[in-house]
């Protein structure tokens, strides 16, 4: 599924990633752990094409399909989703109009027909019940004024509504009190399934409790230092990143 | 400094220039030498809006002739559109507008300015008078000739309780100045200033506003918003006066642009001049380009970049227009600021 090979990438001239390799066969979760500055968050952003993050050296391919010649827009209709640390406010776009625009959008660069109205409305309204968000919020500009759960929440709704084949959540378990880390890890464990890869990003491994990965990761100066089970992760909780931050 | 009789002297320099303060960025002296012979009288062509056939009143003012008298008695409702036509090519026009609304009545204004030849020079002068719980919203769709000068000067008056809200939406020409000027003299007056101007290629627009509160507990709220593209530029001055005794007064006034080209140029002058002690007023002024964060975020969910700045612009002035009140004129304002934008 996503395949990584040796990559490279900058930011401003420095030296991010510094030949990370990883597989993540469809199916699994996998787990990136590692201190701050480790490069996570630039992964993520590397993996979707943001603007100002320089890939210098290796590969990384979706399904075999080569990811970094394509646009931000392109890697997403091919299936790639991030759902951000910190989810942008979009004022004056109400939620539903938002990912409407989207959804259709990825089905254009697919070559798909668009969505009708009705089949959008009752998958939305669907899918807004079994996240427990209020269908009027959608009805708001999406994410103004909403709380750091609040917009968590709807990162997890528009993952669901757009179906993505390959979810990378960064730091999705920042700002959740207990309750709304248990919907939010909910919805995403209702999307794992045979044909879809994960790539869970976190600092702590509190997440790890509700979303399980089958593969941990340790990410520590821009390359993968350590992989294991789930058990590692228990293991970094206990001992902390210190050993990784001087081996790197 | 007085337009109107620069053109019927045709002495041009009576036009406002740079050195004029409250026109340095609209300098019609140093543009215009020689002031346009007068227009010659023209034909009115049918009303290309979505509103067409709706309003109970439709008055057509060719080249400066035309009704100038619009009267609502007290506790009516109309609907009425009063358009603004410049036919000739090269003609200098005056036209005037006089408005009353009695007590308790309402009116929706639609006024438009159209044109079928460039190189006019128009001058409006619109007056307003709004009787004890009169109600006003004035919308102003100016769409004047890239080629043409034109100017719109409007006085408005409220008496106590009355409410004025008005929305002008242009995408500029040659030069355009839309100025405005609310004087609330009674108390508990209500009023609403927005605009939004989208420009492109080499146009001008300049929305200027003067407001005086000299009555207690009137309120002012004022949001305007500016796309510019190309090589065009865009104006706002809103000036808010609070006279002494003016009390509780609440005047909030937004002004914010979105510049997508290094050679657009915005120039914007927020003023409070406040003189009364017990008064809640304030200003926000923001010039700049499409949030990176917003545009990546989109993109990530799927929309091209094209789409996504496209859908972020409309979200922008959206917020202006989404405070119409009259539901066939904001439709009507959707569809004018999406074909602007290419949504």
């Amino acid at each position: 599924m996503l395949s990584i090979s040796n990559l490279r990438a900058e930011v401003d001239g420095n030296e991010i990633l510094k030949g990370l390799s990883l597989e993540v066969p469809a199916g699994e979760v996998h787990a990136i752990m590692g201190p701050n500055g480790a490069g996570k968050s630039t992964l993520s952003y590397v993996l979707t094409g943001r603007d100002g993050y320089d890939v210098t050296g290796g590969t990384a391919t979706l399904n075999g399909e080569d990811l970094l010649s394509l646009d931000p827009a392109e890697r997403a209709a091919k299936g790639m989703f991030l759902s951000f640390q910190y989810p942008l406010e979009i004022p004056g776009v109400p939620a539903l109009t938002f990912i409407r625009t989207a959804m259709n959008a990825q089905r254009k660069a697919r070559g798909e027909p668009e969505v009708s109205a009705p089949e959008f409305l009752k998958l939305a309204k669907a899918t807004a019940a079994s996240l427990k968000i209020d269908f009027d919020m959608l009805k708001r500009a999406l994410n103004v004024g909403f709380s750091g759960g609040e917009k968590k929440r709807m990162e997890i709704f528009q993952m669901a509504m757009l179906s993505p084949r390959f979810l990378i959540l960064d730091e999705t378990d920042s700002g959740l009190d207990i309750d709304a880390l248990k919907i939010v890890s909910d919805g995403v464990n209702a999307m794992r399934s045979p044909d879809r890869g994960m790539l869970v990003i976190t600092h702590y491994q509190r997440l790890l409790d509700y979303i399980k990965p089958d593969r941990v990761h340790v990410l520590s100066a821009g390359r993968i230092v350590e992989s294991g089970g789930p058990e590692l992760a228990l293991e970094l909780e206990r001992e902390g990143y210190d050993k990784y931050a001087r081996a790197a | 400094m007085n337009i109107a009789e620069a053109i019927t002297s045709g002495d041009a320099s009576l036009l406002p220039g740079k050195r004029d303060e409250d026109w340095r960025w609209t300098d019609l002296r140093g543009l215009i030498r020689q002031i346009p012979a007068a227009s010659p009288e023209g034909r009115a062509w049918a009303w290309e809006s979505p509103l067409a056939g709706q309003p109970d009143i439709v008055v057509g003012v060719v080249n400066g002739r035309g009704s100038s008298d619009l009267e609502v008695a007290a506790g009516e409702e109309k609907f009425v559109a009063w358009r603004f036509l410049s036919t000739a090519e090269a003609g200098a026009h005056n036209a005037e507008l006089w408005v009353t609304v009695g007590e308790g009545a309402k009116l929706t204004l639609v006024e438009s300015y159209e044109s079928a030849a460039g190189g006019y020079l128009a001058n409006t002068a619109v007056n307003i008078r709004l009787a004890k719980g009169a109600k006003v919203e004035r919308i102003v769709f100016a769409a004047d000739h890239a080629e043409g000068v034109s100017v719109v000067d409007a006085s408005v008056e409220l008496a106590a309780d009355a409410a004025y809200a008005q929305t002008v939406l242009t995408h500029g020409a040659r030069r355009q100045r839309i100025e405005t000027r609310v004087n609330h003299p009674g108390a508990h007056a209500q009023v609403r200033l927005d605009g939004a101007y989208l420009l492109e290629g080499q146009h001008n627009a300049d929305l200027t506003t003067v407001v005086e509160h000299q009555g207690v507990d009137g309120t002012t709220t004022q949001l305007t918003k500016g796309v510019v593209r190309d090589q065009s530029r865009g104006v706002f001055q809103g000036r808010i006066v609070v006279a002494e005794g003016a009390d509780r007064t609440d005047a909030r006034m937004g002004h914010h642009a979105l510049i997508l080209s290094d050679k657009a140029e915005i120039d914007a002058k927020p003023e409070l001049l406040i003189f009364a002690d017990d008064v809640q007023c304030a200003h926000g002024n923001t010039v700049g380009a499409l949030d990176e964060d917003a545009l990546f975020y989109a993109e990530q969910r799927g929309m091209p970049e094209d789409l996504a700045r496209a859908l972020l612009t409309a979200a922008f002035v959206g917020e202006v227009i989404e405070r119409i009140e009259h539901d066939a004129v904001r439709e009507a304002a959707q569809a004018w600021a999406a074909q602007r934008l290419e949504v």
